[in-house]
């Protein structure tokens, strides 16, 4: 089996696994405790902190929020900001449901919801999304790179824009997506809350963390024992919030790499695929993530294509990951205007920091032979 | 060679996978995602519900085979759901699951087949297909009680090549039998009954899917006397007995269905009995017509077969005249009629009218 399919989760990296062992076997205390047992779990997700703070350049360690993944954390950035003010919240068409539906939520408790639109290629306008802004308005939610397309995001052009325009309003990004690859930091995005998600950068799945800005005020989602300071209640997940720290570690250290060999990887994928079939690239005029191919193959259903390429040994996906099973239209390609006859036609493989140098010619040459029998 | 079975979550179709495992065939199995209720959820009652998708994919990891789900909510909708609502609209009784058989399930599947890399389609169905010189044949089933073979009648030669139903050959205790026996967790499950469109009965749905199939009319008797009133000519089927909110002495049965005035006529059983019927879109297993036109015909899924005639009627093409031996309760239009000779199934088409030679 040739594992395309890196946007949806990622083989763990062997330091995340290895961090965690001993948080899946005698140190399994609860950190919320005054015992010897608990302290040492407690002096775990404290270093952990530390660890995931240095590398997305927070100020403070308290500046990072665990939390059960990315949607969790998105759900407590866009919800959270939206509640503890009253205001409304300013988005893209082409957002992950995480941040979508957290918008649509306080949408129905009446507050003000704006999604903006995306170009062609799935890029949103910096201008527009400050014209969508208004008094009201408390959070904006600007996701770093899509999760479907790869493509990335102006936003440091939103957050400087914001800023000059808006500097009371919140500005948030989903980089679950984008970790892996780009240099997602507090400085470079701008942002004052950043959602990560370990499971798709290495670590393990159900953890994650949303970098809140000090000073930023969050109303909590999940209400509990109090837990990270009040903002997210419930046991912390020791061991997953270790392999997070050092699946954060390992990445950011291995970003040089991954951006030329997954890259180039990719490229030959997307070249010899050209070569050999009918295919079209979403986003071709973008800047897109290193790790994405969203692709096309004209005449052949993304439904059929999957299924025979997972019997050929090639495991890719048509769109997100969250609804199993039949797919749905993707509202990523709807926002870019793709008519739903190619959209049901759209395949992303997505590369990972597992070796990928040899797998790419042989899964282009698999899809290909595959796609040939169906064009 | 590659056997595509259809999964629906049942006993059936869970024995049918495992059969095909052991026969030597690469197995993959799919559940057809046909309908996508209110509440964005699958539907709940029938086959495939939630709970049946999950069953057919836990078979299909105990089988270690792999499980697909396909989306066919568009095509099922329009060539299933949509006519369904017509159909009682018009005072007919539609029978869903054959137009499913007919326009999804069949035809899509076996226009994926090549696409999807396989060889055969496998269902669950108790039917049997048998070869000779003369052809692809289907049978009744093994398992009288259990014979499906009503709703396969549109079957052809093309797709009886390409077909596996080896449930067919089995009783339904044998089946269970072998579920409990490979350890299945289907092996207990009831057999499904319902629409999988459709929650409790079809009257609702359409109240809810279709409000305007609730107008109220007169319940009338043959002579044109006005009984009483009904909420909406939906609600009746030909036929039916309870439920028509008239209180006379003897039973009395829908005999006639009128939309455009939104007329239900009952009558006595004698009122009930018909000569015959008229069946459209006729189609026959063995790709050409019958050589005996003396031959048994369902007018209903569970109904016994009666002795009939059938011949073409040339005044209207396509349209077959079939003459009931006896005079007998009175079938309803939009339910098939299927031609047997025996134990096998020659073909069929939906009733569209009946005849009554006296009137």
């Amino acid at each position: 089996m040739i594992y395309l399919d890196n946007a949806a989760t990622t083989p763990m990296r062997p330091e995340a696994g290895a961090a965690m062992q001993p948080y899946l076997g005698d140190r399994f205390g609860n950190p919320s405790g005054v015992h010897g047992v608990a302290r040492r779990a407690k002096d775990a997700i404290e270093e952990a902190r530390e660890r995931i703070a240095v590398a997305l350049g927070a100020a403070h360690p308290l500046e990072i929020v665990f939390t059960g993944g990315g949607t969790d954390a998105d759900n407590l950035a866009v919800v959270g900001s939206a509640l503890v003010s009253g205001g409304g919240v300013v988005t893209t068409a082409v957002e992950h449901d995480g941040v979508l539906e957290s918008a649509r939520f306080v949408e129905r408790l009446g507050h003000a919801v704006t999604i903006v639109g995306v170009d062609g290629e799935g890029r949103v306008d910096p201008s527009a999304v400050v014209a969508a802004v208004d008094g009201n308005t408390a959070v904006v939610s600007v996701m770093s790179a899509n999760n479907e397309t790869g493509v990335i995001q102006p936003v440091s052009e939103v957050a400087d824009a914001l800023t000059a325009a808006a500097p009371d309003v919140l500005f948030h990004t989903d980089a679950v997506q984008a970790f892996a690859s780009l240099p997602v930091t507090v400085e470079k995005t701008g942002a004052a809350m950043i959602t990560v998600s370990a499971h798709k950068i290495g670590g393990p799945q159900g953890v994650g963390c949303l970098y809140v800005r000090k000073g930023v005020e969050l109303e909590p989602v999940i209400h509990g024992g109090g837990q990270e300071l009040g903002r997210r209640s419930g046991t912390h997940n020791v061991a997953g919030i270790v392999g997070f720290a050092a699946a954060v570690e390992a990445a950011v250290a291995d970003r040089g790499r991954y951006g030329s060999v997954v890259g180039s990887a990719r490229d030959r994928f997307e070249s010899e695929l050209a070569s050999r079939v009918k295919v079209e690239v979403t986003g071709a005029d973008a800047e897109r993530l290193v790790s994405h191919a969203h692709l096309r193959f004209p005449g052949v259903p993304s439904e059929t294509l999957l299924i025979r390429l997972d019997q050929a040994g090639i495991a890719a996906a048509a769109g997100a990951a969250c609804h199993s099973g039949a797919q749905l239209t993707s509202h990523v390609l709807d926002a870019m205007g793709v008519p739903p006859d190619q959209g049901a036609e759209a395949v992303r493989f997505s590369f990972g920091w597992a070796d990928v140098t040899a797998t790419a010619s042989a899964a282009a040459t698999v899809v290909a032979d595959v796609v040939e029998t169906l064009q | 060679m590659k056997a595509l079975v259809a999964m629906s979550g049942g006993v059936d179709s869970s024995v049918a996978a495992a059969l095909m495992l052991e026969a030597g065939f690469e197995v993959i199995g799919v559940t057809l995602k046909q309908w996508v209720g209110p509440d964005g959820e699958m539907p709940t009652a029938g086959c495939c519900t939630v709970a049946d998708a999950e069953d057919a994919r836990r078979v299909a990891a105990q089988l270690d085979i792999p499980y697909y789900v396909l989306d066919y909510v568009d095509e099922f909708t329009r060539a299933v759901v949509e006519p369904f609502a017509d159909e009682y609209l018009a005072g007919r009784t539609p029978n869903p699951c054959i137009e499913c058989n007919r326009k999804v399930r069949f035809s899509a599947l076996f226009d994926r087949m090549d696409a999807l890399g396989t060889d055969v389609l496998v269902t669950g169905h108790h039917a049997r297909v048998r070869r000779d010189e003369a052809g692809w044949h289907l049978l009744r089933a093994v398992d009288g009680t259990k014979d499906q073979s009503y709703v396969l009648h549109m079957l052809g030669q093309v797709e009886l090549s390409r077909i596996r139903l080896p449930i067919g050959e089995m009783t339904k205790a044998e089946v269970r039998e072998r579920a409990a026996a490979l350890g299945l967790r289907t092996a207990a499950k009831p057999d499904s009954q319902d629409i999988c469109f459709v929650k409790r009965d079809y009257r609702s749905f359409l109240d809810t899917a279709v409000p305007e199939t609730a107008r109220p009319g007169p319940v009338v008797a043959t002579d044109g006397t006005v009984l009483g009133s009904h909420q909406g000519t939906t609600r009746f089927t030909i036929g039916q007995r309870k439920g028509l909110g008239i209180a006379v002495g003897e039973p009395r049965y829908v005999v006639e269905i009128r939309p455009a005035s939104a007329e239900v006529i009952v009558g006595t059983r004698d009122d009930l009995l018909v000569d015959g019927c008229l069946v459209s879109g006729v189609t026959f297993v063995a790709g050409h017509l019958p050589v005996a036109a003396q031959v048994d015909v369902k007018v209903r899924y569970r109904s016994k077969p009666i002795p009939a005639t059938i011949e073409a009627d040339h005044d209207s093409g396509g349209v077959w005249r079939v003459s009931f031996d006896q005079k007998t309760p009175s079938p309803a239009p939009g339910q098939s009629a299927v031609f047997y000779d025996g134990e096998e199934v020659l073909g069929g088409g939906v009733i569209d009218d009946v005849i009554r030679s006296d009137g």
